[in-house]
């Protein structure tokens, strides 16, 4: 990261690995709403997902895509604060900007949380740990069934929403796509892709939840 | 009058300039890396010459009071700037902008400098295209023009209201260019407080860092005044409020005649006044009155009416507005030049018609051209028998494209929809054709001292035509002073490093300390502003618009007066070694204050009218201005000897030998 | 009207501020904001105290000079105008105004209200300019036809004054505003083409030097922008920097 000392740069590859994390997400959610479908789809996507080489392949960027769009912006932000070392007596922010926008690192640093506690509890369970369940439907079942769990993920996923509002449209912004007949559709996709995102996520959830609660 | 030699070369007027540059001596880029010239001012004069100088080889050190170079007052300029292409194929030629300006001027310029400046300014449009100044252009791709007031053809190049801040933008590009380079050593907020005279030669100046407040030496082998106009002398002027007069006057008290000082521009469309508090005029753009027409009413019951907010400027039917221009100058209506409008207008107050409550305001109205364009528009968008508000929201679209942004800024100072209703306006203080008096080289009469752009007198005698000031300032800058001045120089390529440490320099420094010193050691009750206000006053009733021998004589004692009471009262707080607003603005009333008298004195001694200088005495009976030119052909060039009152007139003779000396008729 | 203002005093730059409370009264709404700090200046040079020093120079709203954070916005509540535009109608009798300098490390205060924009002065003579000497030979201004819609662009993005509000306003007081709005005035037209790729690269790379922050496309700027210089001139500058840094390199 050292290696890119332009702000542009840096921008850049925000924005370019943020675009990238989208299309993950777009295909998680896809693969995640089978499990709305049925049990089985779910199951052979989710084996499809662990065995294909291409995927287990792009495992490893998605992993460089994660590690370089978190450390960058941990890295800007801090430099961020440095160009502004007194703050204003009296900021009236949101006169003239959006507070998703404002806010990318505190919604960037929850969902981070949250894709922790994710990671630990889904994939690593699966990847590495001792699968207690006779199939991955089985554990998304389970993880859903204890309500602190499903509102934090309910919770990530809106303030991942929030995250993608600004990110999908920003991130344009910064490879240099903006012009006044594409950009308003830019920015009207991205905001449906955050709430589709957000509600696609948080439905499959509350139906877990629900349904164990049925049962 | 030995004293003042115009330096004008012989031969015929279409090839002086192209004579002289060919014979002057030149200096050889070798030496030039010896040589260092100090530019004070970063406008378009002063940015332009150091460019222009940097990139020649010389050695810059650039000087101005503002944050940046960017800042220069010639940014504010709107309108545009005239250049003789004849683009539009309308018969304009370099001898017509040149015929233009001396009539314009009213006969008080100096012929081979004007033809000059008509000359190169073709290629300050090819300079500023080159540079990547924006100018506005057709759908075809090349450069539109404009008409401006004084002339009936369009030369006026122009990017929307805007143009001088994108021709300073020009420069301060090319100054960024050498700046970057190494080239130019530019000092920004710095104030040039003394020149210092070596052996009868500029050779230096002494500055203050207004920042710290350090008193500095600089020294140089000439020194280039670029530090505009004086118009702030009235206090409330279309001027920057820390426009000046000081430099100018620093190397006039040194020895640099002054001309023709009492010749000052009215501008005929700025927003009037609305309060005591007011601190400065805005200008609202000439180009306006291409499309605005200017009245009163011309029954006095609906003066009264109007003023006490009982009818509409729209409520006055048409048969019962006064459109005096369009009535007294039916060959150039609403497009006269500046100092015609402005009398114009002053006329028709002063006779009661002004339609707000101080009385001092005329109406400036877009009612006919906004129907006309709209009328236009329909047309072409082939909307057949259109409604009133149809035609009213198309043509308000024109005019939004052509002058919006001096429509909002109205909105914004005014409060007021010029859109619906009429703009007012009243003239004001804009700009002084008056100057440091300058040879053909732009040499003042010390050696090594020159001054250009709206500081000296040069070319627009009594009166500046529209889009003119642009123009001389860009021209003195880039083609003229980088020439001449290596006639100059080429002495003083063996004349080596001049030392800060000569016993001048030291002296020149003793004397602009004592001078701050007094400021602030002086136990005075009234601030600075009060002191500059009151001398507004005074020049404004009295040395303004219309002028007469009895109040002349009167401004010039209360001007004395002031001055006194100025010294003894005034109260600047803070210490010299510091930012000091106060202290900086002390150093340049105190200056006004001295000009002022010589203003009022060299009108008093002026017993004509002629362009901006209007004596009472001397008008025909239709109120026009009254030239004598059998005894007042001449720029009236002053002396300092150690009292502005007692300053000596030198007259240098204005010869026509082109141009056939007329009245000045706009009818 | 009468009003409470809460001004950032600091001698000099090395000296620590703080903000100090003031009264005027007798404010027409008429004035312009500056106006009313001169009133509170005259009382304060009256009264032997130490008037509020503020940068301003034309009082037009086009040098770019004046510069205060009102309220908690740059050049204060209205849109589209410098602080010396701004008229006192916005404000009500009674009203309490925080006014502060522009704040950013690359804009260090040097005294009360006035900050040091030199940052702005070094980033334009790092390659804010088409290399191209005085002569009275360049080609004429006409040979080259440059198609108005560009020549418009270009010049919207010109208008740009300086200001420092773009810094003033961003959270990360970023300069990319300003930057991009020379960058893109010069790469739309034919004469600025010519060096572009060297142009972005050295301008970007002394507004790094420089110390602001980086873009995180709040769009702040563009709002609170006196001259409304679009973001469509940081994209623009992006997608400069970005072709330049894939194909240019310095022989």
């Amino acid at each position: 990261m050292a290696l890119i000392n332009s702000s542009i740069l840096r921008k850049i590859v925000m924005a370019l690995s943020g675009l990238f994390l989208i299309s993950f997400l777009a295909l998680h959610l896809t693969i995640n709403l089978f499990t709305l479908i049925s049990a089985d789809l779910f199951n052979e996507a989710s084996h499809f997902m662990a065995t294909n080489w291409i995927i287990q392949l792009m495992q490893y960027v998605l992993a460089i895509g994660f590690v370089l769009h978190i450390a960058m912006g941990i890295q800007l932000t801090l430099q961020n604060k440095k160009a502004r070392p007194s703050a204003y007596a009296m900021n009236k922010a949101a006169a003239n900007s959006g507070w998703s926008s404002r806010n990318m690192i505190v919604t960037g640093l929850l969902v981070l949380f949250f894709l922790i506690v994710h990671l630990k509890n889904y994939f690593w369970v699966l990847k590495f740990g001792d699968m207690p369940y006779s199939s991955d439907y089985e554990l998304v079942v389970k993880l859903f069934e204890n309500p602190l769990y499903t509102l934090l993920y309910v919770f990530a996923f809106v303030l991942l929403g929030f995250h993608l509002d600004h990110g999908f449209q920003s991130a344009f912004q910064s490879v240099g796509i903006n012009h006044s007949k594409y950009t308003p559709a830019i920015k009207w996709l991205g905001r449906a892709f955050a709430v589709v995102v957000t509600l696609g996520f948080s439905l499959i959830s509350l139906f877990f939840y629900f349904s164990s609660l049925s049962n | 009058m030995s004293k003042l030699d115009s330096r004008i070369p012989k031969g015929e007027l279409a090839q002086k300039w192209s004579d002289h540059k060919s014979h002057i001596n030149l200096v050889n880029p070798a030496n030039k890396r010896n040589i260092d010239v100090i530019v004070v001012g970063t406008g378009l004069a002063g940015g332009s010459a150091a460019a222009s100088l940097a990139e020649l080889g010389y050695k810059v050190k650039a000087f101005c009071f503002q944050d940046s170079p960017r800042r220069a007052h010639s940014i504010a300029a709107q309108g545009g700037i005239n250049a003789a292409k004849n683009y539009q194929n309308d018969g304009d030629s370099v001898y017509r902008l040149f015929y233009d300006t001396i009539k314009g001027g009213d006969y008080r310029s100096r012929e081979a400098n004007v033809y000059r400046l008509a000359e190169v300014s073709a290629n300050i449009i090819d300079q500023c295209v080159a540079q990547g100044v924006p100018f506005a252009r057709e759908y075809g791709g090349l450069l539109d023009n404009r008409s401006f007031g004084g002339v009936q053809v369009s030369r006026t190049f122009y990017a929307k209201g805007q143009t001088g801040q994108q021709l300073l933008l020009g420069a301060y590009s090319a100054m960024s260019r050498q700046i970057g380079k190494g080239s130019i050593k530019m000092y920004n907020r710095h104030e040039m407080l003394e020149l210092v005279v070596v052996d009868g030669k500029a050779r230096g100046i002494i500055a203050r860092n207004l920042i710290t407040g350090e008193i500095e030496r600089h020294s140089a082998h000439a020194v280039v005044i670029a530090s505009g106009g004086y118009g702030n002398v009235f206090f409330l002027s279309t001027n920057a409020m820390g426009s000046n007069v000081t430099a100018a006057w620093k190397i006039h008290k040194k020895g640099a005649f002054f001309a023709n000082p009492c010749f000052t521009q009215i501008h005929p469309t700025c927003i009037p006044v609305s309060g005591d508090h007011q601190s400065k005029l805005t200008l609202m753009s000439e180009s306006l009155r291409n499309d605005g027409r200017i009245w009163v009413p011309k029954k006095m019951e609906d003066v009264h009416a109007i003023r006490e907010g009982k009818l509409r400027p729209r409520d006055i039917k048409e048969e019962d507005r006064d459109y005096y221009l369009e009535r007294r100058y039916p060959a150039f209506g609403n497009l006269v030049p500046r100092d015609v409008a402005s009398r114009a207008a002053k006329e028709r107050c002063d006779a009661g018609y002004g339609v707000n409550a101080t009385g001092e305001a005329v109406y400036l109205d877009f009612g006919s051209a906004i129907e006309r364009y709209g009328r236009e528009k329909a047309a072409v968008e082939k909307i057949e028998n259109p409604d009133m508000e149809t035609i009213r929201r198309l043509g308000k679209e024109v005019i939004e494209a052509k002058y919006g942004n001096l429509f909002q800024m109205y909105e914004k100072i005014v409060d007021d929809n010029p859109y619906e209703t009429p703009m007012k306006i009243y003239p004001a203080v804009h700009y002084t054709m008056g100057g440091i008096w300058v040879d053909y080289n732009l040499m003042t009469t010390i050696p090594g001292c020159y001054a250009a752009g709206e500081a000296n007198f040069s070319d627009h005698g009594a009166n500046r035509l529209g889009a003119s000031a642009l123009m001389q300032g860009l021209a003195d800058g880039y083609f003229v002073l980088p020439y001449t001045i290596g006639d100059y120089l080429s002495n003083d390529i063996r004349t080596g490093k001049i030392s800060t440490d000569l016993p001048e320099f030291e002296e020149a420094e003793k004397h602009v300390r004592e001078k701050l010193n007094f400021f602030v050691t002086n136990k005075g009750s009234k601030s600075v502003d009060h002191f500059h206000k009151k001398l507004g006053k005074i020049m404004w009733d009295k040395v303004g618009m219309a002028r007469n021998a009895e109040g002349l004589k009167q401004a010039i004692s209360e001007i004395r007066e002031l001055r006194d009471e100025f010294w003894k009262d005034v109260r600047v707080p803070g210490s010299i070694e510091e930012f000091n607003q106060e202290l900086e603005k002390a150093g340049r009333v105190a200056d006004f204050l001295e000009l002022g008298e010589l203003m009022a004195m060299d009108a008093l001694e002026r017993n004509e009218s002629c362009g901006g200088h209007f004596r009472e005495e001397y008008q025909t009976e239709e109120g026009e201005a009254l030239r004598d030119d059998k005894n007042y052909m001449y720029v009236a060039s002053w002396e300092y000897t150690g009292d502005p009152g007692k300053s000596v007139l030198h007259k240098e003779d204005l010869n026509y030998e082109y141009i056939e000396v007329k009245t000045r008729s706009y009818k | 009207m009468d009003l409470t203002l809460k001004i950032w005093r600091q001698k000099n730059t090395s000296s620590a501020g703080k903000m100090v409370d003031y009264k005027v009264t007798g404010i027409s709404g008429d004035m312009s904001f500056l106006e009313m700090i001169d009133v509170l200046n005259n009382d304060l040079v009256e009264k032997g105290e130490d008037p509020v020093a503020f940068d301003h120079d034309c009082r037009e709203g086009i040098c770019g000079m004046c510069s205060m954070y009102i309220n908690g916005e740059a050049h204060g509540p209205d849109r589209g105008v410098t602080t010396c535009q701004l008229h006192m109608r916005k404000f009500k009798n009674g009203d309490t105004i925080y006014i502060e300098p522009f704040r950013a490390k690359a804009f260090p205060v040097i005294k009360d209200l006035v900050v040091d924009r030199g940052a702005f002065d070094r980033i334009m003579a790092a390659g804010g300019f088409v290399s191209v000497n005085t002569s009275g030979n360049t080609m004429d201004a006409n040979a080259l036809p440059i198609p108005k819609d560009d020549a418009d662009e270009a010049f919207d993005a010109a208008t740009c004054i300086g200001c420092g509000a773009c810094v003033a306003t961003c959270k990360n007081a970023s300069a990319m505003l300003f930057v991009s709005a020379k960058v893109s005035q010069l790469a739309l037209l034919p004469q600025g083409k010519v060096e572009a790729e060297r142009r972005v690269l050295s301008m970007v790379e002394q507004m790094d030097k420089e110390g602001f922050g980086n873009c995180t496309n709040t769009g702040a700027c563009e709002v609170e922008c006196p001259k409304g210089i679009s973001l469509t001139n940081i994209a623009r500058m992006n997608r400069e920097y970005l072709k330049a840094s894939l194909t240019y390199s310095e022989k």
